[in-house]
């Protein structure tokens, strides 16, 4: 949760670049953030895992480093705000809201049971450090757009993101957004498309094709970068750089180049596995897997 | 911000001249801006149709766009509400409970988030733009969202309480309203108490219980039935959800008769509403419900429309005086 300041050329937390010690950190909750996925989905048998994966380190460079929050208080008013259009990424949320104690660490132990606020989509209303609840593909980067609108009209300073997926871009209703945002200067928006180039019932580019994507976003008045969705050093700096410009007059869209299921390699070769269970000898492999990853 | 309309063009003498109602509902958020509330106003392309061109000139900084982009819209104005703002976005009754039936249910109903929601040019209002303007089936799905209020105000000036009393309610709010040209039903403005019916006559042959724009036709048929000797009730049933009970209970323990009237479908909107409250209490009364029935509207100017409906005073009349005479 450092806070991009001045500029310096050595890295550390006053630079635009994570120092080497930052990065090992953010490595390990995006470590930890894939772990504790394969955990909480073991308890509801089926799950989004690789939907997680491709994201893991995006998480772990939006809660850990870029956005602005203060541990244990999930509504603190001037907070920067994060919401998904792919909800279904949530299992990977919870436990870095339980990290940082927005929630309790042991509301993870019954995900998805009864009477449980964590299910496979995030819900504002019962879960502390939901900014805004998911699950219908295509709405959150309007509602993104409402709260940076808001926050502008309230003279706040907070930066809004907003993740959303390659498939997602099939919803008209994001291109309503992308309309919305640029012809209202949103420069505290910030999307980022995880592009990991699988939906549910295959590739994107064989279902409905959305490319090109970057020059789609430049067409629309976006400002787009683009970056290894994997090196979380990578994502920090650029999210770090994006944030040190507060006078920005136009919203930021980031295409995370991305692995669907990254970290376990039969997952990254196989599409099937947008939803799926991993039986205990395959979890103890993925696991296994994760623990080596060195990105 | 758009240039101000000129006073040659169609746009600027119909809201001056022809609907000086639509200034309703500008009027009422211009209240509570002047009251210091971090109220913003929306539209999707229709300032014009809702009046909320007023709003945008006195208020351009709380004023919001959206274009031909509903959902975008409605998505939005949650987006807004959940970092501390009171949205109002208006558009067609059409438009928004339909095409934005899930943005509704999603970012504002299960999110609970205080949007208000303005569906205006309900019911048959639009007439021959036709049925993909109408909007005749919107207090149904709206009044089968959890968490959400629905209220159809009768005139100006209660819809102008309406949005007063919304200003502190904690949950979000459907508002379906007409075109700005409702005959005035309150000549004054009365307080406005969600949930709550506004009890006109109360009759011991028959209650007709009516919301929004049949309010005033219904209420003119009252009074001609009492004029002739009938003991004839009426009840403005403006909060659709949640319904009164006890006003529905207190009518149906003087009348054998409930007559409901809506310009809606007789499915699921104020009749299935006043009928799911009778058949809970297992009470002995006939219960009519008159509307659209279960059919899509022909094309006509309203006034026509609402003539071949029987939805006019004359209408109502005369269904009313059916039931009185046992004829159906």
């Amino acid at each position: 949760m450092t806070q991009p300041g001045k500029i310096e050329a050595t890295g550390g937390r006053n630079s635009l670049r994570p120092s080497d010690e930052e990065i090992a950190f953010l490595k390990d909750r995006a470590k930890f953030c894939r772990l504790e996925t394969i955990r909480l989905i073991e308890i509801a048998k089926v799950g989004h895992y690789t939907s997680v994966f491709s994201a893991a380190e995006l998480f772990s460079a939006l809660y850990y480093d870029a956005m602005n929050l203060k541990r244990g208080e999930p509504k603190w008013e001037d907070r920067d705000r994060f919401m998904m259009g792919k909800g279904h990424a949530a299992v990977g949320l919870f436990p870095i809201l339980a990290d940082l104690d927005f929630i309790h660490r042991g509301l993870l132990d019954g995900y998805t049971r009864l009477g449980n606020p964590l299910g496979d989509h995030p819900d504002m209303t019962k879960v502390p450090g939901i900014d805004f609840s998911s699950g219908s593909i295509g709405h959150a980067l309007s509602a993104g757009c409402g709260m940076a609108l808001a926050g502008r009209m309230l003279g706040k300073d907070f930066y809004t993101f907003v993740m959303i997926g390659d498939g997602e871009l099939q919803e008209g209703q994001v291109w309503e957004a992308a309309l919305f945002g640029a012809h209202n200067g949103l420069g505290k928006l910030i999307g980022i498309i995880d592009r990991n180039g699988y939906q549910l019932d295959g590739s994107v580019d064989d279902i409905i094709g959305v490319e090109p994507i970057v020059e789609k976003w430049q067409a629309f008045g976006w400002e787009t970068h683009v970056v290894d969705g994997h090196d979380v050093a990578a994502v920090a700096t650029l999210l770090r750089t994006l944030k040190a410009d507060r006078d920005r007059a136009r919203p930021v869209m980031i295409v995370a180049e991305t692995i669907k299921g990254k970290g376990v390699s039969y997952m990254e070769t196989e599409p099937g596995w947008h939803l799926g269970y991993l039986d205990p000898s395959d979890a103890a492999l993925a696991i296994a897997e994760i623990k080596a990853m060195e990105i | 911000m758009n240039k101000p309309l000129s006073d040659k063009s169609w746009q600027y003498r119909q809201l001056n001249a022809v609907t000086p109602g639509l200034d309703a509902l500008s009027d009422a958020l211009l209240e509570l801006v002047a009251a210091g509330e971090p109220v913003v106003a929306g539209t999707a392309d229709l300032q014009y149709s809702n009046g909320l061109s007023k709003f945008h000139r006195l208020h351009p900084e709380r004023f919001v766009q959206f274009g031909i982009s509903e959902q975008n819209m409605v998505s939005a104005a949650a987006g807004m509400a959940a970092v501390g703002m009171k949205p109002y976005v208006a558009t067609f009754a059409s438009f928004l409970a339909l095409l934005c039936c899930e943005q509704i249910r999603m970012d504002v109903a299960y999110s609970k988030l205080p949007v208000r929601l303005i569906g205006h040019h309900a019911g048959i209002s639009l007439g021959f733009y036709g049925t993909s303007h109408h909007a005749t089936e919107d207090l149904a799905i709206m009044r089968s969202i959890a968490n959400l209020t629905v209220i159809a105000p009768a005139d100006g000036n209660q819809l102008m309480e309406v949005i007063k009393a919304s200003n502190d309610y904690p949950h979000p709010i459907y508002i379906r309203t007409q075109r700005g040209r409702d005959p005035e039903v309150y000549a004054n403005r009365q307080p406005f108490t969600i949930g709550k019916a506004i009890s006109h006559f109360s009759g011991t042959d028959l209650t007709i219980i009516a919301t929004g724009s049949t309010v005033h036709p219904a209420l003119e048929a009252t009074r001609a039935l009492r004029r002739a000797g009938a003991s004839v009730g009426f009840i403005d049933m403006a909060t659709v959800k949640p319904i009164d009970r006890d006003a529905i209970l207190e009518a149906a323990a003087q009348s054998p008769q409930i007559l409901t009237v809506e310009e809606h479908n007789v499915l699921g909107g104020l009749g299935g509403a006043v009928a799911e409250v009778l058949s809970s209490e297992g009470l002995p009364v006939k219960l009519t419900r008159h509307g659209i029935y279960d059919e899509y509207s022909l094309i006509a100017p309203p006034t026509h429309l609402y003539v071949h409906y029987e939805l006019d005073a004359k209408g109502i009349e005369a269904r009313a005086v059916k039931l009185l005479e046992g004829v159906s």
